[in-house]
């Protein structure tokens, strides 16, 4: 059960991954000289619709979070109504967190922000999709040892690295190369990108790896 | 011999900085210099060469000029003349340099881009050391020889008005001289005035030889608002009329005598985009260099791009215009084309007298000078000018004659280029034997800092130092055996000068005794951890290990990456990027450990230590007074437990959680109030806003503000008297900034004139050294009667602030919100985050160092030499000295690590949970800021033939010396300190 657990996470992953560069490549069929760096914005914005949609098709396919009951219909209103406040307060937050960290107060702010949507869409979304809009849940999940299930624990990874890339990515501003990726905020939605790509790409491995010790309070 | 961790780590760092100075003297060498001594006087010149007969001229050239003006403008860039703003505001010197008989250059200065290494290149044409640079503060006599010393023997009536800095540099050499002080860099009009209200009587005289001015109202006004102001186009048109005037009156004198005289038009450096200087890029070192003449050939049309020189040619253009001998260190080269117009035997004349100069200079510095190619073109130059001379004598004026002269031109020419420049490279000429034996000095330290910390951080504070250990004396005697003979080979052999071989012996042996005395003691430890370590270590892997908190891996990743940063020139440049961003890295990291402690506090696991369990009965109860409550409060590392979660209650939860992004938001907000570093120093930033004339009020108000937090922030600690000296001290600081003019006083509206605040200034510092000595006595007090231990916190506290006072008067008043920020934090930190989440000693140690790094580049400081105020040398001094100034000026300039480090002694101190708190934070404390510096010197020593080895990474190196420096001091104060808690106990 566990080996066909982890495929399904994998096939996952490798979807996540094939939406991101479809996020490349498809604008460019219908946009005029699209490219990453140049018109950097709109790949934000599109690379975050595709990742959303992909999480979206996958939590209602794949269904891995199991014990949600089925509910009444005003229920599942609020519960996305929920989700979605969740996720722009996500988008605030860490706007926030970026002018605090240095990002420029009243220049660049729509930059700023859809980073911080970039970075929600790597992060909170997963979440969202995976624990429902439950705050205990999400603390539950990161902090250590509190992961029930193999999922969890792939979004851990997958979050962790996405913030860790981004992180990593801001390292690169000050340096005197002069290179068009260096500009605020590129260089960090990249370290963004590679984290979550290289977290959806660890984590399945990791877990194979780990199989024998993963052991989960629910089984 | 036992010794605390802290005595052990202040003795050290005490070493360390004995090795970092020994490195710093090799890697700054002396400049290149002549050895022959300066007094020496009546030196035949160089006679002419001649191919077999004797030259019958040999005295020297007669002078060109009669008359020289050198006006020197402070900052002047090279575009305010030859660019757009030259043509717009600069009419008559542009119409000069295009149409009239004039030489137009571009004249590049040498880093550090300081005026007074810019007035000794001028005038002796060497290049100052780069040290030069930290001896600007008290600029005295120059020994060496120059233009003005020579000019003074040749009896040459020379005058100066301007800068005083040239008046210190050659004294009694003026027969009459005003020198104005740059001391108020506001005033950018009175300097000026001070010099030109001179200037109509002297050119009216016309007694003298030599007249110098020294401007420096560009540099104040590029100081100011920098090289975009309107203020400078003002500026420059006033210049513009003032030569003008001189040209015009040289010019109806010469109509009298009948020989030329030269106008000399320069900058000593260049101004970089923020206006301020120091620096090596292209904007700071190209300064414009005209030389107007009637002598030299009208050359109409001539194009707007003018030829790169170098600064240091102009010393011997001068002596050569002059009639003088060239300076003996003069690595610069004559500008030829002032000498173009002369007959041919005249041109080669002068060019011989420069190229044996520069001959000479080089045979001296180099030992391996014959190989030198610039010096077998001297050779070979001289033979042709030899021959040159005798078909001259012999009256033969044919084609071959002027056919030879312009090959033998040619050969001189090429030939002081090559040797002026291999010259210049001789200043980056590395002391590599002291550099290295400086840094055995201190990775032998650093080595043995890491293998204790183990020991240290794990057991006890205590530690076997074993020094005198017998079976290592072989080792030692034959450790220093083998130095000593190393010493004696490197130094007889001698091809450079080296400091280190002419140190006594005896100091040299000294620091030979202390390299193999480190060695021994590393090889101890080693074996220590080896053989006794591993035993324990078997022993205790039976127990789980302590998991790291992401706390402390950020903490331990965090240094460690700020270490490996400084091998990138950009990151030496933007450190300051680094901290914040470590800084506010932590404060997330904190608000993340607040979250899961509070939310999560119950279901944690028992393994997880202590972190986890969260109390906010420390915010409840803890204050300063009753703190002696919760002595037995914090569990550390080895007895941690769990034991101490009662009062678990909701209360002032939200506080807790809250306090991280309240550090942040402060943070935030003092990032913008001083933009620094290379990259950002340009935008505009809140202090540019609050220091400009017009926002005087807003500056006011807000260093009202905040010396009224920091008077909240730090009585309550303090006894009553201190309390009342602090008020008082604070409100003369007000008074301070008020009487010097930066600040308005409410009740006194239009202030008339400013003053240098010296009765205000002096009136803080009674206070400040009272508030210390109260502080110092109650210390002492509480070693005297046992157990009193709220006097030792008050003692603390009070010291503490006595220095908040005195970094309140020395910071510039829209600093002032740094300090008061800084206060604000540490007040937050101590009371919601150390106290209940009861993080160790080592862990608040180094943050407490993070945040200290973190606000001496708030505080508007940088990497680069420039930033330093200078000013805080001043206060309250009517004059320059030395020790009170150097003190003054370090101390504001390392206000916010100094004040961290005093915050920690007092928190650590008065929390007392177990005795050897402090001493281990001293430990890690030492071992935190000397893992950078030996980093630091081994990439510098790698890194030294890079580009900016002189523009980013020796201010860096200078920086992280003097900072070594100061924590070898504040350790002291550690281990003084925890010696008077341990006597008690
Ligand atoms: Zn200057
Ligand atoms: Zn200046």
């Amino acid at each position: 059960m566990k080996d066909t657990d982890i495929k399904r996470l994998l096939y996952t992953h490798l979807l996540c991954i094939f939406s991101i560069f479809l996020s490349t490549f498809i604008p460019s069929f219908f946009l005029d000289n699209f490219s990453i760096l140049e018109t950097h914005l709109t790949w934000l914005g599109i690379c975050s619709v595709f990742v959303t949609a992909v999480n979206l098709m996958l939590y209602l396919v794949v269904k891995p979070n199991v014990s949600s009951k089925r509910s009444s219909l005003s229920h599942k209103v609020t519960r996305v109504l929920k989700c979605c406040i969740y996720f722009l307060m996500s988008c605030f937050l860490l706007h926030v967190v970026f002018v605090l960290y240095g990002a420029p107060l009243t220049e660049l702010v729509l930059e700023t922000f859809l980073f911080a949507v970039i970075l929600s869409t790597y992060t909170t979304v997963p979440c969202l999709c995976l624990l429902g809009p439950n705050l205990r849940a999400w603390l539950r999940v990161f902090s250590r040892n509190g992961v029930t299930s193999i999922w969890e624990n792939s979004l851990q990874i997958t979050t962790i690295s996405s913030f860790v890339g981004a992180w990593l990515g801001a390292f690169p501003i000050p340096l005197d190369w002069e290179r068009p990726w260096q500009v605020w905020p590129i260089s960090c939605t990249l370290g963004a990108t590679f984290g979550y790509v290289a977290g959806l790409v660890i984590s399945p491995l990791w877990i194979y790896r780990n199989r024998k010790q993963l052991t989960y309070k629910n089984n | 011999m036992r010794l605390s961790s802290g005595a052990f780590a202040a003795s050290c760092i005490a070493i360390e900085v004995v090795g970092v100075a020994i490195f710093l003297r090799g890697f700054f060498p002396a400049p290149v210099r002549s050895s022959a001594p300066t007094e020496q006087r009546a030196e035949t010149p160089a006679p002419e060469p001649a191919a077999g007969a004797s030259s019958n001229w040999t005295k020297l050239p007669p002078p060109l000029f009669s008359k020289v003006v050198i006006v020197l403008i402070d900052a002047l860039r090279d575009d305010f003349v030859f660019g757009s703003k030259g043509v717009k505001y600069m009419p008559y010197i542009s119409y000069l340099i295009e149409k009239g008989s004039s030489h137009g250059f571009v004249a590049e200065a040498k880093p550090p881009t300081v005026t007074m290494p810019r007035i000794k290149a001028l005038m002796t044409g060497s290049l100052p050391g780069f040290v030069d640079v930290v001896r600007n503060l008290n600029s005295p006599a120059l020994l060496e020889d120059n233009v003005i010393r020579q000019a003074k023997s040749a009896g040459k009536r020379m005058i100066f008005y301007g800068d005083e800095t040239w008046v210190k540099l050659f004294p009694k050499h003026f027969i009459e001289y005003d020198g104005t002080t740059s001391f108020f860099v506001s005033d950018y009009t009175e300097v000026d005035n001070n010099v030109t209200r001179h200037l109509d009587e002297v050119l009216k005289r016309g007694d003298w030889d030599m007249l110098i001015l020294h401007y420096l109202g560009l540099d104040h006004i590029g100081h100011i608002s920098g090289p975009h102001s309107p203020l400078i186009g003002r500026k420059l048109s006033e210049m513009d009329s003032i030569l003008m005037k001189i040209h015009t009156s040289l010019l109806a004198k010469e109509r009298e005598t009948l020989s030329p005289s030269l106008l000399i038009v320069c900058g000593d450096h260049g101004m970089s985009e923020t206006g301020s200087h120091g620096a090596s890029s292209t904007e700071e070192v190209s300064t414009p260099l005209i030389l107007i003449s009637s002598a030299f050939e009208r050359k109409p049309g001539d194009s707007r791009h003018p030829k790169r020189v170098q600064q240091t040619d102009l010393a011997a253009t001068l002596a050569i215009g002059l009639g003088l001998p060239i300076p003996k260190d003069n690595v610069g080269s004559l500008l030829f084309p002032v000498i173009e117009e002369k007959p041919m035997r005249e041109q080669l004349r002068f060019l011989h007298l420069n190229t044996v100069q520069l001959s000479k200079l080089l045979q001296e510095n180099v030992p391996s000078y014959e190989k030198d190619p610039g010096f077998e073109q001297f050779k070979m130059a001289e033979r042709l000018h030899g021959n040159w001379v005798k078909l001259h004598l012999e009256e033969n004026h044919s084609d071959i004659l002027v056919g030879l002269g312009t090959k033998v031109l040619r050969q001189y020419l090429s030939a002081l280029k090559t040797l002026s420049l291999s010259l210049s490279t001789q200043v980056a000429q590395y002391d590599i034997y002291s550099m290295v034996v400086g840094t055995a000095v201190v990775l032998e330290v650093l080595i043995l800092l890491l293998l204790s910390t183990p020991h240290v951080l794990c057991r006890k504070a205590e530690l076997d130092v074993p020094l005198l250990s017998p079976v290592f004396s072989l080792l030692f005697y034959l450790m220093f055996l083998v130095l000593s003979a190393i010493h004696v080979v490197v130094c007889t052999s001698a091809e450079s000068s080296c400091f280190f071989c002419s140190l006594p012996w005896l100091a040299a042996a000294g620091v030979m005794v202390l390299v193999s005395a480190l060695l021994c003691a590393i090889v101890s430890a080693l074996v220590r951890m080896v053989v006794i370590d591993g035993m324990l270590l078997k022993k205790n892997a039976a127990h789980p290990s302590s998991g790291w908190s992401e706390v402390d891996l950020l903490l331990l990743l965090g240094t460690v990456g700020h270490v490996l940063s400084l091998g990138a020139s950009s990151f030496v440049e933007e450190e300051h990027q680094t901290w914040y961003f470590l800084v506010n890295t932590l404060c997330l990291a904190l608000s993340q450990e607040t979250c899961r402690s509070y939310f999560l506090g119950d279901d944690c696991e028992p393994q997880h230590h202590f972190h986890v369990e969260q109390g906010c009965e420390g915010v409840l109860t803890h204050t300063l007074q009753d703190s002696t409550v919760c002595n037995n409060f914090k569990p550390n590392r080895a007895g941690k437990g769990p034991s101490l979660s009662e009062a678990h209650g909701g209360c002032k939860w939200w506080t807790v959680l809250a306090s991280p992004w309240l550090v942040l938001a402060c943070c935030r907000m003092l990032r913008s109030l001083n933009q620094t570093g290379v990259q950002g120093a340009h935008r505009p930033d809140f202090s540019h806003w609050l220091t400009s004339s017009e926002h005087k009020v807003q500056l006011s108000g807000l260093a009202a503000v905040s010396l009224l937090v920091i008077f909240m922030l730090v009585q309550r600690g303090c006894s009553l008297v201190s309390k009342a000296a602090l008020a008082l001290g604070l409100l003369g600081v007000f008074c301070y900034r008020a009487a010097i003019g930066n600040v308005l006083f409410p009740w006194q509206p239009d202030n008339k004139g400013i003053s240098k605040g010296i009765v205000e200034a002096r009136f803080v510092y009674v206070f400040v050294l009272g508030i210390l000595f109260t502080g110092t006595k109650a210390l002492l007090k509480s070693q005297v009667i046992a157990a009193d231990f709220k006097t030792k916190t008050v003692g603390l506290w009070e010291i503490y602030s006595g220095l908040v006072l005195l970094a309140a008067l020395l910071l510039r008043p829209h600093n002032l919100p740094v300090l008061a920020f800084s206060l604000l934090i540490q007040m937050i930190m101590t009371k919601f985050i150390w106290k209940p989440l009861r993080h160790d000693a080592a862990e608040i140690t180094v943050m407490h160092y993070w945040f200290g790094q973190a606000f001496f580049y708030f505080q508007g400081n940088s990497n680069n030499i420039a930033t330093i105020d200078i000013s805080a040398g001043f206060i309250g001094l009517d004059a320059y000295m030395e020790v009170p100034a150097t003190f003054l000026t370090v101390f504001g300039t390392y206000v916010g690590p100094v004040l961290w480090a005093s915050h920690l002694v007092h928190f650590l101190s008065s929390e007392a949970s177990s005795g050897s708190a402090l001493s281990r934070a001293c430990f890690c404390y030492a071992l935190i800021c000397s893992v950078p510096v030996a980093t630091y010197i081994i990439l510098v020593t790698s890194l030294r033939y890079h580009l900016f080895i002189w523009s980013v990474f020796s201010p860096k190196l200078l920086y992280e010396g003097m900072h070594l420096l100061i924590t070898a001091v504040l350790c002291a104060v550690f281990t003084a300190t925890d010696q008077t808690g341990r006597t008690k106990s």
